[in-house]
């Protein structure tokens, strides 16, 4: 589970060296947060909920009833790794896309790449995204397709995703792996801690003697 | 890394320290709230009993909610009542100047803050909203952010981010009759691919640039996300200084200068080095319109539709996928292809020149019996002053509805949505599938005048092949 489940996102961070768990894949390009969950799942002001909504017009047809999508499928039921391929989570900087991704139970996505904001979401929430190469992405969705109940050992801290017999390279940008790795993603008390600094900052700036 | 950059002196000045992830703690000088990103964080704020550390560089509207028809409270949508209310509460606590519906200066944020002058050169500037970059039009580094950051930003005043590569889009020449600069920033997605802006952030110059107004250059920053540039900026020049002189936030005299001086040290140097340099040749471009469900699928409006087997390897699939939701086939152009819906309006094209360029093609024309029309202007200021100079008349009179000020249309989530699988003429900055409220519309991205061209044709037309006006006599 990630530390954050609850959505608090508060108290001391723990540290996520590594992400265990069955995968799910979800192919194509340029996934967008809109298809992650759309807009008008937004009109809330909790997080609360959402995972229900992941992918929600992609997996329900106009009256509701359930189309074929992975996030439906009963064999990736309780699935923790996302698998995707590139430039995931492009598009609006709505951090309800990582969320509903996470309250649907996701701990960690492996991907060819990632949009940034996205990507930073997902850090906030302790999400780590991990890059892969393109075929080793795809190969790792073949496995996942033919191997539901497998394990995929995401390991942050190695940079590696290791399944079934394979271990493939990965690669986490050095501040997630840093954050995740030594626990320190808790950016507001990190930056809290500076007040002073801040202060002297801003009254260096030429725009702030109002 | 670049040297010399505006990104550079910028970053420079806000830098409060490195953190232990790496990563550098920015102050931001200008922290944008609206109510669809901001309710959890101040609600995470709450949990952890902290205060929001700079109120006075934090400032509030509201837009994606708002209904752009009847606007009394309570809202008719008990959704968006409970998220302006959520809204009111929060600012009204941390004492957040809001403009809301009541001022007179409401709009979509990335409207409001330009307009009011909070937007200014050398500033940092952050939102909840991945159309933040729109502000760099100014010379500020602005770029979006997530709802776990815009905590941060409440609490601490700053951001946690890691520097990144720039790189330098060069527009050349001049652009063409009926050519504008949201054709630029179509063409450069299309070039560079919308992940191209992946670890960038894109200064854009050149001639072309150069000449444009701010609100040109706002619709090119705005949409550098879509690029996959989190921020994208355009150096500040007197076409910057004096669109700011004498608005709200801008203060006059001495101080102004004084800070107009600020402004001008921060443009990138002459000799500044990028990471990467594009060249766009700016008199080669014609309309361009989208022929897809992402904003990188575009062709110029005369071109044909490419077919997908023409593409590189990776971008098959999604043109294959696009290409049978949007109902369009390879060789084809897009010019001709039926719209039902015309929308002017959004963060990209919704400001008052804007306005004024559609206005000029509808002038004496009529929209399609087929097609429902509907213009949205960027803010509050922006209606007013378009039914000031006449504006209002000019589309009401050729059959557009004209409504109130909001996101509306660009994200179907108030009550201005496409329904079944309409297909829209639309200004906005978005073409992803569902964007416009119903998953199986069909969204054509283009200009303003473009816009207006389509809705009088009911067809995706090229605006500068329209049949001239017969002169009326007065
Ligand atoms: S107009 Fe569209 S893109 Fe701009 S802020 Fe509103 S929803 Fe976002």
């Amino acid at each position: 589970m990630s530390p954050n489940a609850d959505g608090s996102d508060g108290g001391p961070a723990d540290t996520v060296r590594q992400v265990t768990g069955t995968g799910v894949p979800v192919r194509g390009n340029d996934v967008d947060t809109d298809e992650i969950i759309p807009a008008r799942f937004l009109k809330v002001v909790t997080f609360d909920g959402l995972g229900q909504f992941a992918f929600f017009d992609e997996r329900f047809g106009d009256d509701d009833q359930p189309l074929e999508h992975p996030f439906n499928d009963d064999r990736f039921q309780g699935a923790s790794v996302l698998a995707v391929n590139a430039n995931f989570g492009c598009g609006s900087s709505r951090e309800h896309a990582p969320q509903a991704l996470m309250r649907w139970g996701i701990d960690a996505v492996v991907g060819e790449s990632f949009a940034e904001i996205f990507a930073g979401n997902c850090l906030a929430l302790g999400i780590p995204t991990v890059t892969a190469a393109r075929e080793d992405v795809e190969a790792l969705q073949a496995f996942i397709d033919e191997h539901p109940d497998a394990e995929i050992e995401v390991d942050v801290a190695a940079e590696e995703v290791r399944y079934g017999d394979t271990t493939i390279d990965a690669s986490v940008d050095d501040a997630q792996r840093r954050a995740l790795v030594d626990g320190v993603w808790d950016t507001t008390a990190l930056m809290g801690a500076n007040a002073d600094s801040v202060d002297a900052t801003a009254a260096s700036l030429p725009y702030t003697d109002d | 890394m670049s040297e010399g950059t505006l990104y550079e002196k910028v970053w420079d000045r806000h830098a409060v320290t490195e953190l232990p992830t790496g990563q550098s703690q920015l102050f931001v000088g200008l922290h944008l709230v609206h109510e669809v990103t901001s309710p959890q964080a101040f609600g995470m704020l709450e949990e952890r009993g902290l205060d929001v550390a700079y109120p006075e560089r934090t400032h509030a509207t509201v837009d994606h909610i708002v209904p752009t028809a009847d606007q009394s409270r309570p809202y008719s949508d008990d959704a968006a009542e409970e998220m302006m209310a959520e809204l009111e509460a929060n600012v009204g606590e941390a004492d957040i100047d809001f403009d809301d519906p009541t001022t007179g200066r409401q709009g979509i944020v990335h409207v409001v803050g330009p307009e009011r002058g909070l937007t200014q050169p050398g500033m940092t500037i952050v939102c909840g909203d991945s159309h933040t970059a729109t502000h760099g039009a100014f010379g500020a580094l602005a770029f979006g952010i997530g709802t776990s950051q815009i905590r941060d930003v409440l609490a601490t005043g700053c951001v946690a981010m890691e520097k990144q590569q720039v790189r330098r889009i060069e527009v050349t020449g001049e652009l063409g009759d009926g050519v504008t600069p949201k054709d630029v920033i179509l063409t450069v997605i299309r070039k560079l691919g919308t992940d191209g802006g992946v670890g960038y952030v894109y200064e854009y110059g050149g001639e072309a640039v150069e000449a444009m107004d701010m609100a040109g250059r706002m619709s090119i920053c705005n949409m550098s996300i879509e690029g996959g540039a989190r921020a994208g900026y355009v150096n500040p020049d007197e076409t910057t200084f004096e669109y700011l002189r004498g608005r709200d936030d801008v203060p006059e005299g001495e101080t102004f200068e004084e800070l107009r001086e600020y402004w001008a040290s921060v443009a990138s140097e002459p000799d500044a080095e990028y990471d990467d340099v594009v060249t766009i040749d700016g008199d080669d471009l014609e309309p361009t319109v989208t022929w897809g469900t992402t904003p990188g699928q575009s062709v110029g409006v005369s071109e044909p539709i490419p077919a997908p087997g023409d593409l590189p390897a990776d971008k098959r699939d999604t043109a294959r996928s696009a290409q049978a939701h949007m109902d369009v086939e390879p060789g084809d152009t897009m010019a001709g292809y039926p719209v039902d819906v015309a929308f002017l309006g959004s963060c990209t094209n919704a400001r008052l020149p804007d306005l004024r360029e559609a206005a000029a093609v509808v002038r004496g024309r009529e929209v399609h019996d087929d097609v429902r029309a509907m213009v949205v202007p960027g803010s509050q200021r922006v209606k007013a002053a378009a039914e000031a100079e006449g504006l209002d008349d000019v589309f009401t009179e050729a059959g557009f509805d004209w409504r109130n000020a909001g996101c509306s249309m660009c994200l179907g989530m108030n009550e201005d949505q496409l329904v079944g699988d309409e297909r829209c003429a639309s200004s906005s900055n978005r073409n992803f599938v569902g964007r416009q409220g119903s998953k199986e519309g069909r969204t054509v991205l283009m200009s303003p005048p473009m816009v207006a061209a389509a809705a009088v044709e009911g067809e995706v037309t090229d605006v500068r092949e329209l049949e001239p006006v017969p002169e009326v006599r007065a």
